[in-house]
């Protein structure tokens, strides 16, 4: 366990420093600048603007200067917000979409693993075939139009939902059956695939064979088994719907990070960019270290190497 | 006489699949009695393992009993509920698959897998049912007993797992322990320490076993009586003896002539059956080792042929007895004794 942690954090480590480096010199390959919006910029102004930055430098010396100050664990100054800490950005915007994220997974977990294992309890049937046709809707139908579908029914036709903001409970509804729709839809495919073949494994049947009922045996003989592949799916499924979606977040008008991270690219915004990506990165990593440990726990055959 | 525990009478069990109805099982008549050792034998589909789920009432969707009853230990098994069914399996008949490496739940110990049957037939709390785990991996020659309870399957061989599965289907002290295969998955060294544990249990715990096999040197060592299935239908039984040196179906000759010998000459090649087993979807009218059968006559073609009772305990569903019964008839002799 202690060298598996060691080797986890080094290739962290090492996995971090790739995608801060890819990042930063891509990023100065796309065109443009912060300043290039200003309005009134006089040449001089600009230069002095970049000069104050740091960005009259050669791309090698900023690159450099920039690492130094990632691993102090400073992430820079919003080129855009003028005066922001990025770690305070990112530090106000991530808990919104985290909140509005965490309850969307809750409910595709909820609902995705026992709408797969009905579907694959009743294989070939008529609700096998509803909840397939459900979820496959929900696989191929884009983010912005269930958002705006949601949106302009129970917003705009019903009048029963808010439809932009935070301010409230009910204000949650709308944006989290638009985040959680397409979880939810993949979650239910995976769980019928994963249960049908854990329905027709040996061990079932000796489960039956000792005269267990099927509803007891289903649930600690087969979900448990089953339900490896969706935890598998899990760790970049949190990582992505916990930083935002840029969508929803546009189109319900959600302070988040998701939002934040792509405008941060229109504005060139490079130390927001380089932030928001490192820090997505490292979600990343760290989600799929609990994956790794929540497979450990339900899976005894799994070792942590 | 002792007891009759199972006594199956002109079963008759379908698979419903898209193509069409598969007859697995036509009119099989199989009796035994308390404390009996029976084999059953017969090639891949003649429909030796469908019997035997049905005895404990485990037939695979879309498979269904349409004919025939099944009598064990005073239950209508054919006309029990789900419900009543689920007392008796694992309780009073007990199964042993093929496979130890994939029967048990890979993510429960082995003591989980042994105490969730002692939990769901008897009254024992938590720590009788350790103790009566440990018991019985003892009972199955498992070293180490406290140690292996605490182990995932993964971390055992197929023998050890097989053993385990064994303990799970003693547990309860079923009347009826029903192996299907046992050995089939091992190493021919572990096959033979799974039979002797067999043997030695059976005299002490003086339970009733159905053996399926294909392999008839089990069946010998260890069974007394013998049912030989064909294509979903018995063609012979009799004691061990009687099948073993007076086999009267052209099947059972055959199989036993594909069996290899220890004192065969160099020169001497092993028989095989020619043909293929028939068409399930499409059976013929008449035997079905027909096709295959070396001294077929006309009739075997166009129908099925009676059981011709050779002895008590022998009987045999072949034209070519009925034939020589007949021909007994005309000289004047009579055929047996």
């Amino acid at each position: 366990m202690g060298a598996y942690a060691i080797k986890r954090i080094a290739s962290a480590a090492v996995t971090l420093f790739v995608v801060a480096t890819l990042t930063f010199f891509l990023m100065f390959l796309v065109p443009g600048g912060p300043f290039l919006s200003e309005k009134a910029t006089t040449p001089q102004t600009l230069k002095a603007l970049e000069q104050k930055y740091g960005l009259d430098q050669p791309v090698g010396v900023q690159y450099v200067n920039y690492m130094k100050r990632i691993v102090m664990g400073d992430l820079g100054t919003s080129l855009k917000m003028r005066g922001q800490e990025v770690n305070d950005i990112i530090g106000q915007r991530f808990p919104v979409s985290a909140r509005l994220g965490a309850i969307a997974v809750l409910i595709a977990i909820a609902v995705g693993i026992p709408l797969g294992s009905v579907a694959a309890l009743n294989r070939g049937k008529w609700l096998d075939n509803i909840i397939m046709f459900i979820a496959t809707t929900g696989i191929a139908v884009p983010s912005f139009v269930v958002a705006t579908t949601l949106m302009f029914t129970f917003g705009v036709k019903l009048h029963i939902l808010p439809t932009y903001g935070l301010s409230s409970p009910m204000h949650y509804v709308l944006p989290v059956m638009a985040l959680a729709f397409y979880p939810t839809a993949y979650i239910s495919r995976l769980m019928r695939s994963s249960m049908l073949d854990v329905l027709g494994q040996d061990y079932m049947r000796t489960a039956r064979a000792k005269g267990i009922s099927q509803f007891k045996s289903l649930f600690k003989h087969a979900l448990r088994n089953a339900v490896l592949p969706v935890i598998t799916y899990m760790g970049p499924m949190l990582a992505y719907i916990l930083t935002g979606s840029f969508v929803v977040e546009k189109i319900f008008t959600i302070p988040g990070l998701g939002s934040q991270f792509i405008s941060s690219i229109t504005d060139r915004d490079y130390p927001l960019i380089m932030g928001t990506t490192i820090f997505l990165a490292f979600l990343l990593i760290t989600m799929n270290v609990i994956v790794d440990i929540a497979y450990k726990i339900i899976d005894p055959r799994i070792k942590l190497k | 006489m002792s007891k009759i525990l199972l006594d199956i009478q002109d079963l008759r069990l379908s698979f419903f699949t898209p193509a069409g109805e598969v007859k697995a099982l036509n009119d099989v008549s199989i009796r035994m009695n308390e404390g009996d050792v029976l084999g059953i034998v017969g090639e891949s589909g003649s429909g030796k393992s469908v019997t035997a789920y049905s005895i404990m009432g485990l037939t695979a969707h879309p498979g269904r009993i349409i004919g025939g009853t099944i009598d064990f230990n005073g239950h209508r098994i054919d006309r029990m509920t789900e419900k009543e069914m689920r007392k008796i399996r694992g309780n009073e008949v007990s199964i042993i698959f093929q496979d130890p490496m994939t029967s048990l739940n890979p993510v429960y110990t082995i003591g989980d897998q042994i105490r969730e049957v002692l939990f769901l037939h008897t009254n024992l709390d938590k720590k009788q049912a350790q103790h009566r785990a440990t018991e019985l991996l003892k009972l199955v020659g498992l070293n180490d007993p406290e140690k292996r309870l605490k182990q995932y399957p993964h971390e055992l061989s197929g023998g050890m797992r097989q053993r385990v599965m064994i303990a799970i289907a003693l547990a309860c002290e079923p009347k009826l322990l029903i192996a299907d295969e046992p050995t089939t998955a091992l190493d021919v060294t572990i096959q033979a320490q799974i039979m002797e544990l067999m043997i030695e249990l059976k005299k002490k715990l003086n339970m009733s076993i159905i053996m399926i096999t294909h392999d008839l040197g089990i069946v010998a060592s260890m069974c007394r009586k013998i049912v030989v299935m064909y294509a979903g239908k018995v063609v012979e039984k009799g004691t061990v003896e009687e099948i073993f040196y007076n086999p009267k179906h052209e099947y059972t000759k055959g199989l036993l002539k594909s069996i290899p010998k220890l004192n065969a000459t160099e020169r001497e090649k092993l028989v095989p059956i020619p043909g293929t087993p028939v068409d399930m979807l499409n059976p013929p009218p008449g035997c079905p080792f027909a096709p295959r059968c070396e001294k077929c006559m006309k009739i075997c073609i166009r129908s099925m042929p009676e059981f011709t009772q050779i002895s008590d305990t022998h009987a045999s569903a072949c034209w070519l007895l009925q034939k020589e019964a007949a021909q007994a008839l005309k000289g004047g002799n009579s055929i047996g004794k």
